[in-house]
């Protein structure tokens, strides 16, 4: 019986400290938190800015569509690789995404293991972020194989060829990894909109929306017994996300540390790789969080507290992504292998260096501004630390994957790589579809978890007194 | 209306503890089928109601289990009988390679299981329910709390589970047609 109070979710005896910012403005109750929420979607009338915007990434999307149609009438040719940097920026790009997506699952399932109440408000649209990411990132392999429509070989199943996939090959379980991933992160999402969305349902006035939510809700009722199988779902849901999110970049960084190419066979990938990808995963969650909270007028519910606990995983995660650069570097001098120096100088001093001191520049020096509260407290000063990251994060791929190919073994096959502008098309394009998709999802769905938002009021917890009689 | 058109009796109630201290005095009073609306998960509601133990996590843990035999079953039997191929001249069973995949196949389907076990032991998808027929049921998604009192219970006696809800907190007493 004494567990009762022990029950209290800890934001209830949460201590703030001087000057720190609460996770919930008080004042708000179960209504107004709802119909804030459901007010933002369902009240509010279609503003020319947001149509302004849709309208831009839409026409960015059709980019991507454009050249990707080309692409499929001319082939590969069309972009910059050839003998030997045969992984341009379609891997590079699909890195960057998958690492983007990240962030969403880390903020809804680890910090929904830890407890930390302050991920209630950023869950929700961290994971459509994580989604549309990973849609973005499974472009670029299926692209990238040259005859996408032959993508369904790299699945085992039984053929009349009679073969089957090499399971030995880490692309394959990259494969595995990623299309778990996608499939997990849309659960859990989905499983988390289920009661927002019978909320909708039970709000909305125009017949034919509350038709849709209806229908997405699936007559979801609130029922104790439901809550308590949801509940349990949930957890589990976030108990399997957590080692996942840490296997999938493990294994993109499989894809480049299994093989013998200098400069990426090296141990220190994994921990390095999921760090980076926590890293620029943060960066757009504050890029995505600053305007949404400004624009749609939820600074009581995604406040200063949230930006700051967000800017201070970016340093954390930045500074093991600065270790992993360090420990690189004294690898290739350490090993005594003569190629893994040269990489090493070729990467510091050669044609590419530019790309490399960027990136020293963006990603380890750059963010160090995040050591003050100043910086951390002042939105334009985050929102563009997080772009410089999202760049240097970005950068960090392109100089893995380039200047390791360009100058490998034997000096008669080196080459240069540059990027057309199909390359640059390509690239522009999935931005134009990663934001479209964000556009549409503020606007249809519930873009902060009501239900969890609610379980943040002190008034929803049951009293002592009334748990003991 | 007669009892067998009836889904039950609901009460409304305007807190939590108001909501769990009638669960408990239902209980008490020796009703079995009730069951509990809220806005937001409340444990002590379903522990009130009787309800403490679900099979979401054994079914999850099974399609763990099923998930990591299928990954792991299908490389050795494509590498060592449906189509062995020598990579790097490793062994035909070489398992290190294969734990990764068995580990997300593993999560995967334990992660599939959770969800679709969840959703059909609550009965999801369901398009109809009664007690969409209360007229303030829609408060349930939003700030209120509901207690309902089913007429399929043993114990139930229209009028005096009416007057055994009104003696509790509620600030509405209403019955529910089927």
């Amino acid at each position: 019986m004494e567990q009762a109070t022990e029950t209290k979710s800890p934001e209830m005896t949460e201590r703030l400290l001087p000057g720190q910012a609460p996770v919930l403005t008080p004042g708000h109750t179960l209504e107004t938190i709802t119909d804030k929420i459901v007010s933002l979607v369902l009240r509010r009338p279609v503003t020319l800015g947001w149509v302004g915007g849709f309208v831009f990434f839409f026409g960015l999307m059709n980019v991507l569509l454009f050249a990707m149609a080309y692409l499929f009438f001319r082939g590969v040719g069309i972009w910059g690789i050839n003998v030997p940097v045969g992984w341009g920026f379609a891997i590079v790009n699909f890195v960057w995404w998958v690492g983007i997506g990240h962030a969403g699952t880390l903020i809804s399932a680890v910090l929904l293991l830890l407890k930390q109440g302050w991920r209630n408000s950023i869950n929700r649209f961290a994971e459509a972020m994580t989604l549309f990411a990973v849609a973005c990132a499974g472009v670029f392999p299926l692209i990238h194989t040259g005859r996408p429509w032959l993508a369904y070989w790299l699945f085992p199943y039984p053929n009349t060829m009679g073969v089957w996939p090499q399971f030995r090959s880490p692309l394959l379980w990259d494969v595995f990894a990623v299309s778990t991933y996608a499939t997990i992160s849309a659960l859990f999402w989905f499983v988390g909109l289920i009661p927002d969305l019978a909320t909708f349902r039970d709000s909305a006035q125009n017949p034919v929306a509350k038709k849709i939510y209806g229908l997405l809700a699936m007559g979801w009722r609130g029922s104790a017994r439901h809550w308590k199988r949801y509940e349990s779902a949930y957890l589990l849901l976030a108990g399997l996300a957590t080692p996942l999110v840490l296997s999938v970049h493990t294994v993109v960084s499989f894809d480049f540390a299994i093989s013998i190419v200098p400069g990426w066979h090296t141990t220190v990938f994994p921990p390095y790789f999921v760090a980076g990808a926590i890293y620029s995963g943060f960066a757009m969650v504050l890029v995505l969080a600053i305007p949404i909270r400004k624009f749609y007028g939820v600074q009581d519910m995604m406040t200063m507290r949230h930006l700051d606990n967000a800017a201070k995983v970016m340093l954390g995660t930045g500074l093991i992504v600065a270790y992993g650069y360090t420990m690189e570097a004294f690898y290739a001098y350490y090993s005594g292998s003569g190629y893994e120096y040269f990489v090493l100088k070729n990467r510091m001093l050669g044609p590419l260096a530019w790309s490399y001191w960027c990136l020293i520049l963006f990603n380890v020096l750059i963010p160090q501004l995040l050591w003050i509260r100043k910086v951390r407290q002042n939105t334009l000063a985050l929102f563009f630390t997080s772009l410089v990251v999202l760049l240097g994060m970005w950068l960090e791929r392109f100089v893995i994957v380039v200047t390791s190919l360009h100058r490998d073994f034997l000096p008669s096959s080196w080459g240069m790589y540059t990027a057309t502008r199909w390359d640059y098309a390509i690239y522009v394009g999935t931005l134009g579809l990663f934001f479209c998709a964000m556009f549409l999802f503020v606007r249809l769905m519930p873009m902060i978890t009501i239900f969890e938002m609610r379980m943040l009021l002190p008034q929803s917890r049951v009293t002592t007194e009334a748990a003991h009689d | 209306m007669t009892e067998a058109t009836l889904h039950g009796v609901v009460a409304e109630y305007l807190t939590p503890d108001a909501l769990v201290a009638a669960c408990k005095q239902a209980r008490k009073a020796g009703y079995r089928r009730l069951d509990a609306y809220t806005p937001y998960p409340l444990e002590e509601a379903a522990e009130a109601i009787g309800f403490e133990k679900t099979q979401v996590p054994l079914l999850t843990l099974i399609g763990g289990i099923l998930g990591g035999l299928t990954g792991y079953g299908l490389q050795y039997w494509v590498n060592l009988s449906a189509y062995p191929q020598n990579i790097g001249g490793r062994p035909m069973h070489s398992w290190p390679s294969f734990i990764i995949i068995t580990f997300e196949m593993t999560i995967l389907f334990a992660g599939i299981t959770a969800v679709v076990g969840m959703l059909t032991l609550n009965g999801l998808p369901q398009p109809y329910h009664p007690i969409f027929n209360h007229p303030r049921f829609t408060a349930a998604s939003r700030d209120r709390f509901f207690l309902c009192i089913e007429a399929a219970d043993d114990r139930f006696e229209l009028a005096e589970t009416k007057r055994f809800l009104q003696a509790t907190d509620a600030i509405d007493v209403a019955e529910v047609a089927d």
